[in-house]
């Protein structure tokens, strides 16, 4: 296990590179959710304040 | 009041270019602060450096390419400001006539007043940083090219960023990207010209790239202005 | 031939059911096709015969570069349609695409930085590759810049569009002056993986990894393009079923 963690010895390029892809495409994900959940919310609050002026 | 009689696009373009000379003749010193600007960088690669002229030689190409660059970029702010502000921009573009001619003609005026003196006072810059005499024509005819398709890639940048706050900053950061073949190609023909040896290779590039701007850019500077202007 | 799906498409409400409905069916078979393919780079695989077990970096720098670069082509298509057509669904699309093209071009960036640092002894080389992918994140960056600096949406999707379009027209001039800069100075190059020579065991994880990711860049793409539809729609009547949902 511990020569298959340490890839031939390229183990501080190879993991952090997979760590930094796996990074970003979780932040991808949580940002893009957070940007629909944000769009929905504003929505939600423009036809609020809509119905409270009529 | 009768209606203006209908005048031809050629006509129009030579009539904008007269107009544009007048009204940058009466401001100066205004046009001539890019030139300064160009001066100013130049002198500081030396200062940052090793004066030793035989030293900066190498470095000359490089010098000229990015102080004429960001000279450049400088002298955009003033390519379309006072004509968006004061409503010009908005005449030419519902006037009927091709906005793209018109803001080819803009662009001309525009590099006449701030590239070609660049281009003019290149040879003092490029002697000054140690390249020989002999070099002055090739240094000549590949910033002379450059600055051209430079003029004609920024003009579109300036119509995108047309009124915006800050738009300086963004101007620059749209602008730098799209002019890094100009920067190769013409940094690589001033190495060359300076070495004294053959250049046609890379200004034969250059020039396909200052044609390619000439027909293209105005097209996307006269979409940009359109959409900057609703 | 019927275009009436394509009009459909357009429509937003319709996009906005579509898009949900469609996601699973990208995200699933991308997480799938990206743990099966990292399984396999790094595990099944066998070690390169000059690069050693280095060569595995390829498993994440293939994908985020390929990324990097079909995402600004996408973009500048989105970006054309919604310009010329005037469909506002397109420049959703568009503005959809700029976050995750900017974050895997970094990405391609920094694997490909560690990628040469046991093989040719320095984080940075002006190599070709990596310097026109440094100025496609310039390119990226001033898309959204100045996507940012405009208040108002219609004309910051119609100029960002303008943008997109003529940064993918200098995109191959820029590659091809950056090759020919690089050539003159005989740079070293890694970057040339012998592909064809590649045995199926190491070419299928990185086909796996290639499609994987590209999946998962058209899921991102249609989470972000829902909300970014809600944003445009400002008073249509079907915007208020859509937000109640959660």
């Amino acid at each position: 296990m511990t020569h298959w963690l340490s890839m031939g010895g390229y183990w501080p390029y190879l993991w952090p590179s997979y760590l930094l892809t796996l990074l970003v495409v979780v932040l991808n994900i949580f940002f893009a959710r957070r940007s629909l959940r944000e769009a929905r919310a504003e929505v939600r609050r423009r036809l609020q304040m809509q119905r409270s002026e009529t | 009041m009768s209606a203006p009689e209908p005048v031809s696009a050629l006509k129009a373009g030579s009539m904008l270019v007269r107009r544009d000379l007048r009204l940058a003749l009466r401001r100066p010193g205004e046009w001539l602060q890019p030139l300064v600007f160009f001066l100013v960088v130049t002198t500081l690669f030396p200062l940052a450096t090793n004066p030793e002229l035989s030293r900066l030689r190498d470095m000359a190409p490089a010098a000229l390419w990015v102080a004429a660059l960001l000279s450049s970029l400088l002298a955009l702010e003033l390519l379309f400001r006072e004509d968006g502000q004061d409503g010009t921009l908005e005449q030419l573009a519902v006037s009927g006539l091709p906005l793209a001619w018109l803001l080819l003609a803009k662009t001309c005026v525009h590099w006449l007043l701030t590239g070609l003196p660049l281009v003019l006072v290149a040879p003092l810059a490029a002697t000054a940083l140690g390249a020989p005499y002999a070099s002055i024509p090739g240094v000549l005819a590949a910033l002379l090219l450059g600055s051209v398709a430079l003029s004609l890639i920024g003009a579109v940048g300036a119509g995108l960023t047309l009124g915006l706050r800050r738009g300086g900053v963004l101007l620059a950061l749209l602008v730098l990207p799209l002019a890094v073949p100009v920067l190769i190609f013409g940094a690589r023909a001033t190495a060359l010209a300076i070495a004294l040896e053959p250049m046609a290779a890379p200004m034969y590039l250059l020039a396909a790239i200052a044609v390619l701007s000439a027909t293209l850019a105005p097209l996307a500077a006269a979409a940009a202005v359109r959409i900057s202007l609703e | 031939m019927n275009w009436v799906w394509f009009h459909k498409l357009g429509s937003p409400p319709h996009f906005y059911r579509l898009a949900g409905k469609m996601l699973p069916w990208f995200a699933w078979p991308a997480l799938l096709l990206c743990v099966g393919g990292t399984y396999g780079g790094l595990v099944l695989a066998p070690a390169d015969y000059q690069q050693g077990d280095g060569f595995r970096i390829l498993y994440v720098h293939a994908p985020a570069a390929w990324l990097s670069v079909m995402v600004y082509s996408a973009m500048a298509v989105y970006a054309a349609v919604g310009l010329i057509w005037r469909i506002n669904v397109a420049h959703a699309l568009a503005a959809s695409c700029a976050a995750i093209g900017a974050s895997f071009t970094v990405v391609a960036l920094v694997t490909g930085s560690l990628w040469g640092r046991p093989m040719w002894g320095t984080y940075w080389e002006w190599d070709p590759r990596l310097t026109s992918e440094l100025v496609l994140l310039f390119l990226y960056l001033g898309y959204m810049g100045l996507r940012s600096a405009i208040d108002d949406t219609a004309r910051a999707d119609r100029a960002s569009a303008v943008l997109a379009i003529v940064g993918a027209v200098n995109v191959p001039i820029i590659h091809y002056s950056v090759t020919w800069w690089n050539s003159l100075h005989q740079a070293p190059s890694v970057m040339k993986f012998g592909k064809p020579t590649m045995p199926a065991s190491m070419l299928i994880p990185l086909l796996m990894m290639l499609l994987g990711f590209t999946l998962y860049f058209v899921a991102i793409m249609l989470v972000r393009a829902r909300g970014e539809v809600l944003r445009r729609e400002r008073n249509a009547h079907w915007i208020a079923a859509a937000a109640e949902e959660t």
